[in-house]
Parts: structure tokens; C-alpha cells; sequence
């Protein structure tokens, strides 16, 4: 067997050689490792907001700014109004009456600004960073643009923390369980969701993931980092001012975290010690050169960013984990798969035969165009309906109206017995609707296994919080369980970890459906299937959905297969222009001289 | 307040509103055709100002040297892939162009005596050596990325945003200039003084708001890059080279910018890092109109120029916060408005 690292040994070196640190370094080294410290905590909550969920913030140092003047302003206050006297403001309250502030300003301007589309967040933001900025800088009570000092050191069980080499400890210690947390939270129901964020919102609502909660968790959780990292500044540095919680400084951290490698929780350490580093060493030599005083080491930064983005836009991270990969392996650690946990519950079906799906007269308007007009048709439990139609027919813009990924013009849809009509895909898909897409939308660089899990969402109920603490382990367990049962029962059980998006796009799609029957439906919406697929493959689709309607599951498939249509469903509705042309038994309908006018053209 | 001092700071606003109108449409134009969230937008306004000012002042302005550097870079990269794709022809046109031309204006600045040239002449040269480094600056920074998600786009920006706010401090250094004004004409309208200089800076931006309208409409550049803003892809199956319509663009906004700074500056002093603060005004704007509609971000422009100026009578300290909460209401309507969901690369 090969000599391989695991990646828990790994972290217990970087513990005790942090924990030396103090002992080996000079008092200069340490200041600059508890900067380091500082920033790499702002960068982990860009890694997850940019990286991840592929939103930005130029206002992170505002939020830092929050943490600092809260704590200081608080710590400080000789003449504290009587009802708040008596709590005396030790740092360590502050620093939950700084995460509650920055907490809260976060949710405000995330409410604002993340339904819009991704780029008014980073604008909104730089708005928001300017405007904390010059009130820092303009409010008598914060003390103008001096600043003002007499700040308390932390206290840890009495031991105050007033030499750098004391807080280098704390600081370290915010760091380590920001990264664990970060990771912890990434590998979990929640977490997948957020990571669907990027490139797989409408897929994620399809399954029932709130986005805009998910944009909203990863928002206040940067800030809250971002607090944390402004607290533990103001007590190391016992001072305040306006300068280091400016606009420039909110880009600096989107730089560390951009640099390190965004879609990478140590990434931003990395990005936090190069930007450091090197800022101290430029801000030492570029003056002399330049001959007079100034910040001239952004235009270092700014071009080094842009090389980057344009060689190796994943950041520096990938680069060095392939490096040192080849000196010393790190083993990948494989997920286990418990197939002894008690089974997720599942729907009760609908007897066979129950109407489960009735569409009356839905129409789709794109400007001029009328995609689909005055369509009707029911599925019932336990059947097979196939809609067909030439291209462009209008087949996938109805199944958009039925799943809710798009709201019809005019009409009714009734799912359950309930108006479903104008309800978003996610109220949809945790009543027991769920579908494929047409274009496969799978997110690529995560494994089959989390791709599948998505599917389960709605059925777990974890957080945010216990998946950051690791309190979700049993229920995560049966989610994967599931998931890893609906990988083999669609015959993919060999490709569980491998990436989705190096499978081929027949696999791709069947990946799909399996996704779908993880969230336990009782009306599977396939969007052309058997597209891509052998013929074997096909022979084992048709087989699985034989089985699936037995069980007394509906399903409505669009496809173009008609060998592979005719043979499989119960019933066949025929599309043509936006409207319905013919529906009944495939045989019947292979009969009607609508269809075969609208398939093989006119005879003279 | 009476009415005298309300007349005054509403021309101030509307003079500082046609300004940000003028960038607010670069910025609406440069987002359409290219996705590219133009953040540098003000240090073109910067450089324009502060080019002027050391004409004006008979300095050999330093921005010749940044226009001669990026002419040697963009000749170096575009001539090494137009050789390696075996058209060693179009070598001469792209030195001609980013390296004889720079290389030509250096010697005519350096022969010229500067401060007693015609402010025209000097406005012309500044323009001369500002505008170009748009388009340079669209082939070394974007072009290599033009189809990346717009994220990584704005965040390109913001990196040609510091590293151009840092070389201006190299060339420029930390003092503010202000330049002559264009007319030192007095106009007595009623109860309100009107200076030349106002006049000049919204009849301007009329003029030129007009002829980007005009340009739009009615030229084939104008179309292309209309028909590209719409739909890239059908634009680029029509013929129409994403490259030029990117260039094209970047050269409008630079001059766009550049002639901003050329008329704000008799009217404020533009320190270095000006720019960002008068472009993100701009910005404000631009949101307004949702980063699409020219009309309205010109009607958001006027709005945040007169709210600036009135708020910094009533609340001066609190003038620059003033503005930029603007945006969160505004953003707060866009968000109502908003209904349906867009996926993001």
C-alpha cells in the first residue's frame, strides 16, 4: 500500500506547530501571523459567499468595523444608561451584542439585495461599506477620524490577554473552528444546498431548497465571521479607528479570498498569508522606489489578481495541494455509506388509479408567441402518460407550468386535489411532485452520491447549526443511505463517488431521475429520459418505470423516442404548435391522421 | 434656506448630475454590450482631470508613459498569437496602433511647450492620451475572460480599479488640481448667477448624450454593438466580432470618463483617488435604472446630483452617506418589482 497522509493527521500538525509558534517565533513574526489570523477569518466567510455560493461582498470590512466599534464602544462606556449598568460589558458580552448588530444589518441588506440578481449584492454592498465607513469616520460618539483608545484587554477564566503572543492563541483558536465549521457545514443537507447556489438555483428549487434562505445563511454567517475578526482586533490592538474598516480594505479580503482559491475553505488562509506577507514587504521597498509615501502595493495586487483569474482562475489552493500532492500524498477520504440506519420514512402513495394531476386549459404566453394554449390533461397513480410532439411543440414549457418552475398565463393546475396554480416549484416538490430536466442540470464537480442527496432535501430538517457542530451525523446518514439505494436501483451503484459531470449525458440524465426518487414522489415528471442512452440502458429505464408505476407512482414523460414510448406508456398525449392534437391509447393515437400529419407531413 | 441658496445648490446638483448621467450611461452601456461591471470607470475620470491639470501646468503628463506600456504589452501579446496563427501581416497594423501611435503623440507632447498651447488643444491631447487605454485596458483585462460569469468580470474590475487608483498616485502624487474653466463668463438669470463653466458642462452632456443617440440608431458600429448588448451570441453569427464590440465599448466609456473629468475638474479639485466616489455616484445611477434603462438612469443621475448637493447643506458631514443610501431604497423597489428567478453562471 502506498504511504499516504490522512487528512486528520494533517490537522494536528498545523495544531501543535501554531501551538509552538509563540515559543520559536520573534514578538514581530507573531503580530504578523495574528494578522494573518484576522484576515483569514473574513476570507473563509468570502470563500463561502464567492467560491460557493457565488455571491461577493465589498463591504466585509464594514462588518468587521461593526465587531470592532461594538465592542469598543461598549467595553469603554463609563456612564452605561441604568438598566444596562449592571451587565459591567465584558468583551465577551460585547462580542454577542456585536454578533447580534452585524447579524442583523447583515439580514437587512441581504433582504434588499439578494432576490435581485447576483451582481446588486456587490454593489449594494460597496454602498453599504462606503456609507458605514464615513459614519465611523463622522460620529462624534465613535470618535471621529482619530479614533479613541482605553479599550479593555479579553479576559480568558481571569487571564487577560494583553501580549500578542497571548491572543495569538485566541485568535488561532476562532480560526480553526471557523475552517471545521465552514467544512462541517459544506458536507450536510444544508450544505449541498448552498453549494447548489452556484449554476443550480432552479434545479435546487426543483427539489425543494429555499435559495434565498441558503443566499441569506451564507450572507450573515461571512459577516458574523467578519464580526468575530473585527472583535478580536480591537482587543489586540486596544485602539479604534475608521482607516481599517474601509472600502479598500473590504477589497483586500475579497482579494485574499479570490488569490488563495475562493472555492476553498483553507484557500483563504493561504490567501489571507500571501497578501499579508507581501504587503509588508512591499510597503517597506515600494516608497523608496517610488520616492514618496503611499499605498502603492495595490497596483502589485491588482495585477498579480488579474493574472490569476486569467492562468488559474481556482485560485492558488488547487495549485498547491497538486504540488505537494506529489511530495506528500493526502489520502481522499471515501465516504462510508451505513446501510444498517433506520430507512428514511416514506409518502404514502395514492391508490391506483386516484387522479393526481389535473392541468385545465393552461396557456403560456412569451410576448407574441403562445407556447402553449389551452393545454389539458391528467395523470392518474400507477400510469404511465407520454407527451409527445414535434420539436418545439411546446412539451417543456408545460412541463415548466405543472413543476412550477414557470407560471402559467391562464388555466388551472390541480395537484392532489389542491390548486397548485402560480405555487412555487419548492410548495410543488414537497407535495410529491418531482422531475428531470431536459438540459441535464447537475452540478458537475460534486459527486454522483451528493448530487442524488439534494433530492432528500425536504426530507430531513437538520440546520445550519447542527451541521456546523456535527449534530445532524444520524440524519445525514440515512439521506446518503437513501440516496446510495436509488443510485443502485437506477443500475449507477459503480459510479456513487465519482464526479457527475465525468459521467457521459445518457448516465447524466439517469442521475437525474434518481435525484428525483430520492425526494420520495408520488408524480415523476422525465423530461426525455432516454436521450443519450444504449439500447441495453433503454431496456432498464423502461423496466424501472414499469416497476415505479406498479408501486402506483404516476409518471408524465416527454420523449422523442416513439419506439421507446409505445411500448412502455399507458396513454399518449400528442402536442403540436402549443396545442393538443390527439390523446388516447398509443395505439389509437399512432392511428390518427392528425398525427401522422403533424409527424410525417401532409399527403397531396 | 431661501430661495437664493436653493437656486444655487439646485444648479449645483444639476450640474454634477448631468456629470454622473454621463457616466451612468457608460456604465449601462459597458454592462449591456460586455457584462463587465466598469468600476474603473471613475480613474478615467481622474486621469482625464489630472492630465489636464499638468498640461495646463506644463508637466510632461505621466500618463503617456502608462499609455506607451500598455501599447507594448497588448503589440507583444496580440503580434506573438497573430504570428502563431501564421498572419505575420497584421503585425504592422496592431504595432501601428498600440505602439507607433503612442510612440507618436509621446514625441508630439514632449516637443509641444504644454502650458501655452489653447485649452482646446490641451483638452485635445488629454483626450488623445486617455481614451485609448480603454480599449487597451478591455484586451489585457477582459478580453482573455470575455465569457466568464459576471462575477469574476466585477471582480477584474475591482482588481484594474485599485492597481489604476495606485499608479495614479504615482503619477499624479497626492495633491488636487483644479483646472482653469472654459469660460469665465458670468450669466445673471433672474435672481441666479449661472457660470460659464455649468453651462458648459450640461450643454455637453447634452450634446453628447444626443450623439450617442444618434450613434445608436443610426451608424453600423452603433447597431452592432445594440444588436450585441441584445443577443451576443446572434451578434456573433451575424459577423459582429465580440472583441471589436468589447474595444468599442471600452473606447466610448474611456471617453465618456475622460471627458467627465476634463469638465468637472474647473469645478472640483480631483485628487487621485477621486474617480471611485464620482463613478460609483454614477453607479447609483445606474442602478436606478436597473443596469439597463439609459432614460432612467439619466433621471437617477440628476437625482443623486441633487440630492448631493442639498444634503450637503443640510448635512454636509453626512453628505456622501446620504447618497449611497439612496441605493437601498431604490434596491428595496427593485427587489419588490422582481419576480422571477435567473440562474447565474
Amino acid at each position: 500500500m502506498k504511504f499516504e497522509l490522512s487528512p486528520k493527521v494533517l490537522m494536528i500538525v498545523l495544531v501543535v506547530l501554531l501551538a509552538l509558534a509563540p515559543l520559536v517565533l520573534k514578538p514581530y513574526h507573531i503580530t504578523v501571523l495574528n494578522y494573518i489570523g484576522l484576515y483569514s477569518m473574513v476570507a473563509i466567510g468570502l470563500v463561502l459567499l464567492t467560491g460557493v455560493g457565488g455571491l461577493t461582498s465589498f463591504g466585509q470590512a464594514a462588518f468587521v468595523g461593526l465587531g470592532a466599534y461594538t465592542t469598543a464602544v461598549l467595553t469603554t462606556a463609563s456612564d452605561l444608561p441604568g438598566w444596562l449598568a449592571w451587565m459591567g460589558w465584558s468583551p465577551w458580552l460585547s462580542l454577542v451584542a456585536g454578533l447580534i448588530v452585524t447579524g442583523t444589518s447583515a439580514y437587512l441588506i441581504g433582504l434588499v439585495t439578494l432576490r435581485l440578481s447576483g451582481h446588486f449584492l456587490p454593489l449594494g454592498t460597496i454602498a453599504w461599506g462606503i456609507s458605514l465607513y464615513f459614519l465611523f469616520g463622522t460620529m462624534g460618539l465613535l470618535g471621529g477620524h482619530t479614533g479613541f483608545g482605553g479599550i479593555p484587554p479579553i479576559a480568558v477564566f481571569g487571564y487577560e490577554l494583553r501580549q500578542g503572543h497571548q491572543i495569538f492563541y485566541l485568535i488561532w483558536l476562532f480560526v480553526l473552528l471557523a475552517v471545521i465549521t465552514t467544512l462541517n457545514l459544506l458536507d450536510s443537507r444544508e450544505g449541498r444546498a448552498i453549494r447548489a447556489l452556484k449554476g443550480g438555483m432552479i434545479m435546487a428549487e426543483a427539489m425543494g431548497v429555499n435559495t434565498a434562505r441558503s443566499r441569506m445563511v451564507i450572507f450573515v454567517i461571512a459577516s458574523l465571521l467578519a464580526c468575530a475578526s473585527g472583535w478580536l482586533y480591537v482587543h489586540m490592538q486596544r485602539f479604534v479607528n475608521p482607516t481599517p474598516f474601509g472600502i479598500h480594505m473590504g477589497i483586500e479580503y475579497l482579494f485574499m479570498a479570490v488569490l488563495g482559491g475562493a472555492a476553498h475553505v483553507w484557500g483563504a488562509i493561504i490567501g489571507a498569508t500571501v497578501i499579508t506577507v507581501l504587503k509588508q514587504w512591499l510597503q517597506d521597498i515600494l516608497p523608496a522606489i517610488f520616492g514618496q509615501a503611499g499605498n502603492f502595493e495595490v497596483i502589485f495586487f491588482g495585477a498579480l489578481l488579474v493574472l490569476i483569474l486569467h492562468r488559474a482562475r481556482g485560485g492558488l489552493w488547487p495549485i498547491l495541494t497538486s504540488l505537494t500532492q506529489r511530495v506528500v500524498p493526502v489520502r481522499a477520504e471515501q465516504r462510508q455509506i451505513d446501510r444498517n440506519v433506520e430507512p428514511l420514512p416514506s409518502r404514502e402513495l395514492p391508490s391506483k388509479g386516484e387522479l393526481l394531476l389535473d392541468a385545465r386549459e393552461v396557456t403560456r404566453r412569451f410576448g407574441g408567441l403562445i407556447a402553449c394554449n389551452r393545454l389539458s390533461l391528467e395523470v392518474r397513480a400507477g400510469e404511465i402518460l407520454a407527451l409527445i410532439g414535434p420539436n418545439g411543440a411546446g412539451k417543456s414549457t408545460m412541463f415548466n407550468q405543472v413543476s412550477g418552475v414557470d407560471v402559467p398565463t391562464s388555466g388551472k393546475i390541480t395537484f392532489l386535489g389542491k390548486d397548485v396554480t402560480g405555487k412555487t416549484s419548492r410548495e410543488i416538490a414537497r407535495m410529491g411532485m418531482s422531475r428531470t430536466f431536459q438540459h441535464v442540470k447537475l452540478l458537475p464537480t460534486m459527486s454522483v452520491i451528493e448530487n442524488v442527496a439534494i433530492g432528500a432535501h425536504l426530507r430531513g430538517n437538520r440546520g445550519v447549526l447542527s451541521a456546523a457542530w456535527r449534530l445532524d451525523r444520524q440524519e445525514e446518514k440515512r439521506l446518503l443511505a437513501e440516496a446510495a439505494k436509488q443510485i443502485e436501483r437506477v443500475g449507477l451503484g459503480d459510479y456513487m463517488f465519482v464526479e457527475a459531470g465525468s459521467l457521459a449525458l445518457g448516465q447524466q440524465r439517469i442521475v437525474e431521475i434518481a435525484r428525483a426518487l430520492t425526494s420520495d414522489p408520488c408524480l415523476l415528471l422525465l423530461d426525455e429520459p432516454a436521450a443519450g442512452l444504449r439500447y441495453k440502458e433503454k431496456q432498464a429505464l423502461a423496466e424501472l418505470m414499469r416497476k415505479l408505476s406498479a408501486e402506483g407512482m404516476g409518471i408524465l414523460l416527454v420523449e422523442h423516442d416513439m419506439d421507446f414510448v409505445m411500448g412502455l406508456v399507458d396513454r399518449v398525449v400528442v402536442m403540436e404548435f402549443g396545442e393538443k392534437i390527439s390523446e388516447g391509447l398509443p395505439e389509437e393515437v399512432q392511428k390518427d391522421p392528425a398525427v401522422l400529419q403533424a409527424y410525417l407531413g401532409g399527403v397531396e | 434656506m431661501d430661495l437664493q441658496i436653493a437656486l444655487i445648490l439646485g444648479q449645483d446638483g444639476i450640474t454634477n448630475g448631468a456629470i454622473y448621467a454621463l457616466l451612468a450611461l457608460a456604465l449601462v452601456l459597458v454592462f449591456a454590450v460586455t457584462r463587465v461591471i466598469f468600476i474603473p470607470q471613475g480613474e478615467f475620470v481622474a486621469y482625464g482631470a489630472l492630465t489636464l491639470a499638468m498640461i495646463e501646468n506644463g508637466f510632461f503628463p505621466a500618463t503617456m508613459w502608462l499609455l506607451l506600456g500598455a501599447g507594448v504589452v497588448v503589440t507583444l501579446a496580440d503580434g506573438v498569437s497573430a504570428i502563431r496563427a501564421g498572419q505575420s501581416r497584421k503585425v504592422v497594423g496592431i504595432a501601428g496602433v498600440n505602439l507607433i501611435y503612442p510612440l507618436l503623440l509621446l514625441a508630439l507632447v514632449w516637443s509641444l511647450p504644454l502650458r501655452d498651447l489653447p485649452l482646446a488643444v490641451q483638452v485635445l491631447l488629454t483626450l488623445l492620451i486617455v481614451v485609448p487605454m480603454g480599449p487597451m485596458m478591455y484586451r489585457l483585462v477582459y478580453q482573455p475572460i470575455a465569457d466568464a460569469p459576471v462575477l469574476v468580470l466585477l471582480i477584474m474590475s475591482i482588481a484594474a480599479h485599485v492597481a489604476m487608483v495606485g499608479l495614479g498616485l504615482v503619477f499624479f502624487g497626492p495633491e488636487g488640481y483644479r483646472t482653469s474653466p472654459f469660460s469665465n463668463a458670468r450669466f445673471e438669470i433672474g435672481p441666479m448667477f449661472v457660470t460659464g463653466q455649468t453651462i458648459w458642462v450640461i450643454l455637453s452632456s447634452l450634446v453628447f448624450i444626443v450623439a450617442l443617440a444618434l450613434f445608436f440608431s443610426k451608424t453600423i458600429y452603433g447597431k452592432a454593438l445594440r444588436a450585441t448588448a441584445i443577443n451576443p451570441n446572434g451578434a456573433r453569427l451575424m459577423g459582429i466580432s465580440p472583441m471589436l464590440a468589447g474595444k468599442l465599448t471600452f473606447f466610448l466609456a474611456a471617453l465618456i470618463g475622460a471627458l467627465s473629468g476634463v469638465l468637472i475638474s474647473p469645478i472640483t479639485t480631483i485628487y487621485y483617488d477621486t474617480g471611485f466616489l464620482i463613478g460609483l455616484k454614477g453607479f447609483v445611477a445606474a442602478i436606478i435604472g436597473g443596469l439597463s434603462s439609459y432614460p432612467i438612469a439619466a433621471a437617477g443621475a440628476l437625482m443623486v446630483g441633487l440630492l448631493e448637493s442639498f444634503s450637503s447643506f443640510w448635512a454636509s458631514a453626512y453628505k456622501e452617506v446620504i447618497v449611497f443610501t439612496l441605493v437601498i431604497p431604490v434596491l428595496v423597489w427593485r427587489s419588490l418589482t422582481t419576480h422571477h428567478m435567473e440562474e447565474e453562471e
